[in-house]
């Protein structure tokens, strides 16, 4: 990142920039002022205001005191939840939840990408693509909605297999829905960007690779797979940097009373201590210590993608 | 699949014909796992709902009822919900785009000075944030609880979708702009006059995914919003889809408990179709839009 330019006043060359940045600011003042504005006071309030209410996670907040009448307690809310026997549990959920969704979710995407890439009729290929992609514009609700009524004791599946299982109360089923649920809503979307690539592969390449009588899996080795590595790296990475950062509205939505045990995540559990436990500062402790973990992998996620892309990050 | 291809379809060696048609069964699976809940769910929604418990999809059309979307239709929570979330879909939209695209601009331009500076302030809140209780207090503490401000302001400007706007901009012609300055164009009359008519397909692109994430979201308005007159569609799915608890009055005139809740899940089905129906419809026409985003974002990564 570069530098705000500070001024360096006190001698000649200093004095004479100034005078440059004050007539370029004369020049450009709504560059600042109605451009950029808005923006920057947007983030100013709604983004760096809560970072000061970190200090929260500190103290036994008291909402009537404010941040600076509440008892400071230092690291106590911090070593209540890491000593905890439900810390493991809720971590490991965390954890298990994101890299299982990350090994069966990722590959799906490419595949179908692929699968795609060989449909010869360039009409049925829009077609299936207008199916694959649907799925993408139901809302979380309704996903998890319709999940539910599926999986229920009279449901779809409980009719196809002759069984009557709730699956929805067993803890041992949460994993397998929820990532079974978002490969069948996002694999056809996330494929868009593997198409793409898949499309910049040489033509005259694959074109030559026919003509030597390269059959399809030569072809894939030699033509296709090297048109779109890059991108699967990028969005491995990308993928394995957002691992803590596993959202919290789908899970939310798929917890019943009884699948808790798998289902409880750190950021549903953030929610649940903070606001409808009212434990203010507690809450606050767990976000940040999740806010924490996750920047760590985004910092070592971005070194790497530096040293593989000659230095430029994401 | 490829049945009007089959010349050349002919022409593939054993070996590869062997995998094409291992890879479109395995397609093939996929569509209709794709295809086949939508189609059980817009077929149950039909039935009636004790015929549906007991027995399952049937089609002895004697069974068959519309009661589901009779209630469902004039339950006037959900009509309140669609209302509620277009306004808030269209006001985010508006208000989201307006920040974002006209941050973009000065963070186009190599020559703005001061660039590198809210660069770090943008991408620092990419990474990293106050977390959820230090929000909330402060949007307690502006006296922004249960206003629709509270769900439509703090995540106004986007810094993801600044950078695509900005990435975008940097790839119109610099030649514009200096015709423009010669001209004694301000940049504001560049800006609304020159750039933004040329850039209506990422302007297109950014309003889509505002609109749909704003209409499809539901925390926000979970935790900031009480009030049963301000609740967007989607809280009131929750109720029907997630909690089992439809508005008392969409199934009080039944007699007993399992008659209520029998109808409670029919109610579901027909429910899921009709909130989703509107972005189903309208998706295919914007489709080329969404394409074009990724696109943006993938040019960037």
């Amino acid at each position: 990142m570069k530098k705000a330019p500070t001024p360096n006043v006190g001698n000649g060359v200093g004095s004479s920039k100034l005078h440059n940045t004050l007539v370029y600011l004369q020049q450009h003042w709504q560059l600042y002022l109605i451009f950029m504005l808005p923006a920057f006071v947007l983030t100013i309030i709604f983004r760096y205001f809560p970072m000061g209410g970190i200090m929260i996670a500190f103290t036994e907040y008291n909402p009537i005191r404010g941040i600076f009448g509440s008892e400071w307690i230092g690291f106590e809310n911090f070593t209540r939840f890491l000593s905890s026997p439900d810390f493991m549990r809720y971590l490991v959920n965390t954890l298990k939840l994101s890299v299982y969704g990350l090994l069966w979710g990722f590959p799906a995407p490419i595949l179908l990408a692929f699968l795609l890439n060989r449909i010869l009729s360039s009409s049925i290929k829009q077609k299936i693509q207008l199916v694959l992609y649907m799925p993408n514009f139901i809302s979380v609700i309704v996903l998890c909605g319709i999940v539910r009524i599926l999986l229920s004791p009279t449901g779809m599946i409980n009719s196809l297999l002759g069984t009557s299982t709730n699956f929805m109360t067993m803890p041992s089923a949460f994993r397998t829905i929820y990532i079974a649920s978002g490969i069948w809503q996002g694999a056809g979307w996330a494929s868009i960007i593997y198409t793409a690539a898949l499309s910049n592969a040489s033509k005259e390449l694959k074109e030559a690779a026919v003509i030597d009588g390269a059959n399809i899996i030569q072809q894939i080795k030699a033509v296709e797979w090297p048109a779109i590595k890059d991108t699967v790296l990028i969005q491995f990475i990308m993928s394995v940097g957002n691992i803590m950062s596993i959202g919290f509205e789908k899970a939310y939505a798929l917890q019943t009373d009884l699948n808790l045990n798998t289902s409880e995540i750190i950021s549903t559990y953030v929610y649940k201590k903070g606001l409808l436990d009212g434990d203010y500062g507690f809450s606050t402790a767990v976000g940040l210590f999740n806010t924490v973990i996750n920047v760590v992998l985004l910092i070592s996620m971005n070194a790497i993608v530096k040293k593989m892309n000659d230095g430029k990050g994401i | 699949m490829s049945v009007k291809k089959k010349s050349e379809f002919a022409k593939y060696p054993a070996v590869d014909k062997t995998i094409l048609i291992i890879g479109y069964i395995i397609l093939g699976l996929f569509i209709v796992a794709i295809i086949l809940p939508m189609v059980y769910i817009i077929l149950a929604s039909f039935i009636d709902p004790v015929t549906l418990q007991n027995s399952g999809l049937t089609f002895d059309f004697s069974k068959w009822t519309l009661t589901a979307y009779e209630r469902v239709m004039s339950n006037a929570q959900i009509w309140v919900g669609f209302r509620n979330a277009l306004i808030y879909s269209v006001l985010f939209t508006i208000i989201s785009v307006v920040v974002t695209l006209l941050a973009a601009y000065p963070m186009s331009r190599a020559d703005f000075k001061g660039r590198g500076f809210f660069n770090t302030i943008f991408v620092i809140t990419m990474f990293f944030g106050g977390g959820l209780i230090p929000t909330y207090l402060l949007i307690s503490n502006l006296g922004m609880l249960d206003t629709i401000w509270a769900i439509l302001i703090p995540p106004a400007f986007s810094v993801w979708n600044m950078i695509i706007a900005r990435t975008y901009y940097m790839g119109i012609p610099r030649d514009l702009q200096e015709a423009a300055e010669i001209d004694g164009a301000t940049e504001m009359i560049y800006f609304f006059k020159i750039l933004l008519p040329v850039c209506t397909p990422i302007i297109a692109t950014i309003s889509m995914w505002q609109f749909v994430g704003m209409w499809n979201s539901y925390f926000d308005a979970m935790i900031y919003l009480n009030s049963a007159s301000k609740q967007p569609l989607q809280l009131v799915l929750r109720a029907i889809l997630i909690q089992s608890q439809p508005e008392p009055g969409m199934v009080s005139d039944m007699q007993s408990t399992a008659e209520r809740a029998q109808l409670a899940e029919l109610l579901k089905y027909a429910t899921i179709i009709i909130s989703s129906l509107p972005l189903m419809i309208m998706y295919p026409f914007f489709q080329k839009y969404f394409d074009n985003g990724i696109m943006a974002g993938a040019v960037k990564g």
